[in-house]
């Protein structure tokens, strides 16, 4: 049932620059087809012709190992022709436009680009300049759409439900994309979700998203059903916002402690890489009742598939 | 040159109090004659007749925070297109900000400025030269010289001073040689990397945002040091409530200075940059309706004393990249008086007290005798259609430089005639 009605809904984006801008339907489309990838990349031919003659390049202006990856993976079990150009230490940081850089991609014809870079807007602004489908895979703090979605299909395939359940999105909150689409996604589909981190890392008005903001750990993640960890992301931070690594810790990482605030049943996720012994317990992070990060790295692929594909269709 | 006459107009000279309907006579000379009710057709039969019924006569307006391309930046903007898109909109002078390559810290660059502006513009130019050399904040430059050699003002210009001891010591000099002092006041450290207010638009669309308190933290320590000084100061412009607030109170405690506020902070919010529009990255952000209503509110209550356009042309590739890279600033000195209209057609102010603070105000501030129409002073004259609906065009930008963070806005008022020393050196 729920199946023909989601087969009526038009996707009506030729991009998929941000959770934002997808409606209930169409984010349940794209978990739908997911499942189906799910299952085929549980098979021991996972090569579909879907994509066949098709070109897909990943842009990617950040250091990444497994979204490229992911994304690579993804593209070729669907038949694409996929080429990878990381430009984080290419001619291309070294003064070429993001824009310039789009022209010369543009002119060799590819179909999707995905792009992960370290500007929020990126996406979008190089979605306006070229032909093709844009996938943003990361625009600086602002969204990762098909992490959000990967983690809603990884919650879904382990609670069987998103509706109803008390999400914690815990760490650095101000800089994260994750946290950001996992939010729009989330509040999207009715769990309730909480964000939890030290007040420097907190994001202005963040309640209006629609979330609660704890800064104590132990409170906040009371009654949780997923515990949703975030990366440290010391990268992107200029300045001291956190005293140290061990205050950290000792506030803000999740360990088996601090989860007994949780609910029993609850599980952690984590869109990596892990900063073991930083945000979370290294025993804790490898708990097999308890963290399914792993599940989220096979649904990583079966979700960009899942888009993959229907951005294709859509661009027929 | 013969005599030339306006008349049939509504003139507003807030300086001399009149808003009357009348003519004005200028004299061979370029100056100004006569002004009022008086001058009517019987008694100028020997002069250039301009009926201009149904219009507005202004002082020509005063620009005191204007970027112009020279030297360094021709490819932006040079004397020639600032003075075009300048007459465009009705600005007769202004004033010059010293961020130039090289910067206006020495009497040989001035000199040049100087110079230029004095063979290629038809406007009006009062340099600024920079506080400090180079403007790094840190070594003072020669007030004393400059201001001799013609420089109005001095300011560091898109940088503001950080070091309290040197702030200290350009207070304490300043007052020594009696010049402007116009600060752009924002904290550094609080406003390192923020491209735009620092409030739920920055969180969405996760851009580093520059809060209100780096605006109000330098305010009040620069009104700390001239309390004690009693320098000519000057804040270039503000940009939240808070800061409101703050300069009230020093206003009512007697301590003098003034004020700006950039038209761009009175006619646009944050919510206007939508989905990263480089055009409105603008430095002070544009911050929240709240304080965009503040400000409006601060105009009329004598708090602002200057309204400026903040012309910061910039050419497309400085603003074709994403919101973090691109440069900031916004083309608008020709649309500065028609956004200023929008206020009075929205009943936000009164027409006198916005011609005001882009007239005499500022002429005052800068120490000139323009921003007036009073008998004897040079004709320099703007003349407007206050109810000319328009829509602004990229296309129809005067300036060289079309990054109006405006564009396509339906706008209410239009210059048709600018006069410069008596002279009608724009006509549309």
């Amino acid at each position: 049932m729920a199946l023909n009605q989601n087969q009526a809904v038009k996707f009506n984006h030729k991009h998929l620059l941000g959770i934002q801008y997808l409606s209930i339907p169409e984010v349940n489309l794209i978990l739908d087809e997911s499942l189906a990838f799910v299952e085929l990349n549980r098979q021991e031919n996972k090569k579909l012709k879907i994509l066949n003659g098709k070109t897909q390049i990943n842009l990617f202006f950040e250091n990444s190992t497994r979204t490229l990856s992911s994304f690579e993976l993804a593209g070729k079990r669907l038949g694409a022709d996929v080429m990878n150009m990381n430009v984080v230490n290419s001619s291309i940081k070294k003064g070429e436009t993001l824009i310039d850089t789009a022209m010369t991609l543009n002119a060799m014809h590819p179909d999707i680009l995905v792009i992960r870079h370290q500007d929020s807007g990126a996406a979008n602004l190089l979605s306006q300049k070229v032909n093709c489908s844009v996938i943003n895979a990361g625009d600086g703090r602002r969204e990762h759409p098909t992490q959000a979605l990967l983690d809603a299909m990884t919650i879904k395939m382990k609670k069987g439900k998103i509706e109803g359940l008390r999400v914690a999105i815990c760490g650095d909150i101000m800089h994260s994309r994750v946290a950001r689409s996992n939010i729009y996604l989330l509040n999207m589909l009715g769990a309730e979700v909480r964000v939890i981190g030290p007040s420097t890392l907190m994001p202005k008005h963040i309640e209006a998203f629609g979330v609660k903001a704890f800064t104590n750990m132990e409170k906040g993640l009371e009654g949780s059903d997923i515990i949703m960890m975030l990366r440290m992301q010391t990268e992107r931070m200029d300045g001291s916002y956190v005293p140290s690594t061990r205050e950290y810790y000792e506030f803000f990482a999740l360990d088996y402690k601090k989860i007994k605030n949780a609910k029993p049943d609850a599980l952690i996720m984590h869109p990596g890489p892990m900063n073991r012994g930083i945000e979370i317990d290294t025993n804790l992070a490898d708990d097999i009742n308890r963290s399914i990060i792993v599940q989220q790295v096979e649904m990583g692929v079966a979700v960009r598939m899942a888009v993959l594909k229907i951005l294709m269709e859509n661009n027929k | 040159m013969k005599k030339q006459c306006i008349l049939n107009t509504r003139i507003i000279d807030p300086a001399n109090n009149i808003d009357e309907i009348g003519g004005i006579l200028i004299n061979d000379k370029g100056r100004i004659e006569a002004v009022g009710s008086k001058v009517t057709k019987g008694n100028v039969s020997d002069a250039e007749i301009y009926d201009c019924k149904n219009k507005v006569a202004i002082p020509g307006i005063i620009d005191m925070r204007v970027f112009v391309g020279e030297p360094g930046f021709e490819y932006k903007e040079n004397f020639r297109t600032l003075s075009q898109a300048a007459l465009s909109g009705g600005v007769t002078a202004v004033a010059t900000m010293p961020n130039t390559i090289p910067v206006i810290d020495n009497v040989s660059t001035l000199d040049f400025v100087k110079r230029r502006s004095r063979d290629k513009s038809i406007i009006k130019v009062f340099p600024l030269a920079t506080l400090t050399k180079n403007a790094e904040g840190n070594d003072m430059t020669e007030f004393g010289l400059l201001k001799l050699r013609g420089a109005w003002g001095f300011t560091d210009g898109v940088s503001c001073i950080q070091n309290n001891k040197v702030m200290d010591q350009i207070f304490n000099y300043g007052k020594n040689t009696d010049v402007l002092i116009i600060q752009f006041a924002q904290d550094n450290f609080l406003s390192e990397n923020g491209v735009v207010n620092d409030g739920l638009l920055a969180t969405k669309l996760g851009l580093k945002g520059i809060p209100e308190i780096a605006e109000q933290i330098i305010i009040e320590r620069d009104l700390r040091l001239l309390e004690q000084y009693k320098t000519k100061y000057h804040i270039a412009l503000i940009s939240s409530k808070k800061s409101i607030d703050l300069i009230k109170s020093a206003k009512e405690k007697g301590i003098k200075f003034t004020v700006g506020v950039s038209i761009n902070n009175l006619s646009l919010n944050d919510n206007d940059i939508g989905d990263f529009r480089t055009f409105l990255k603008l430095s002070p952000p544009l911050r929240s309706e709240e304080d965009r209503l503040a400000l409006i509110q601060a105009v009329n209550d004598g708090i602002i004393d200057v309204i400026v356009s903040d012309h910061k042309p910039e050419d497309e590739e400085s603003k074709r990249l994403t919101f973090q890279q691109a440069t900031t600033g916004a083309s608008g000195i020709e649309t500065l008086l028609p956004l200023a209209l929008e206020l009075v057609h929205n009943n936000h102010c009164d027409l006198n007290t916005v011609i005001k603070k882009l007239t005499s105000n500022p002429a005052k501030i800068l120490g000139v005798r323009n921003g007036t129409l009073s008998v004897g002073g040079e004709a320099d004259i703007a003349i407007f259609d206050l109810e000319k609906p328009w829509v602004l065009k990229k296309e129809n930008i005067q300036s060289k430089s079309k990054n109006t963070a405006i564009e396509n806005r339906k706008l209410q008022g239009k210059v048709e005639k600018t006069f410069i020393n008596g002279k009608l050196v724009f006509n549309n």
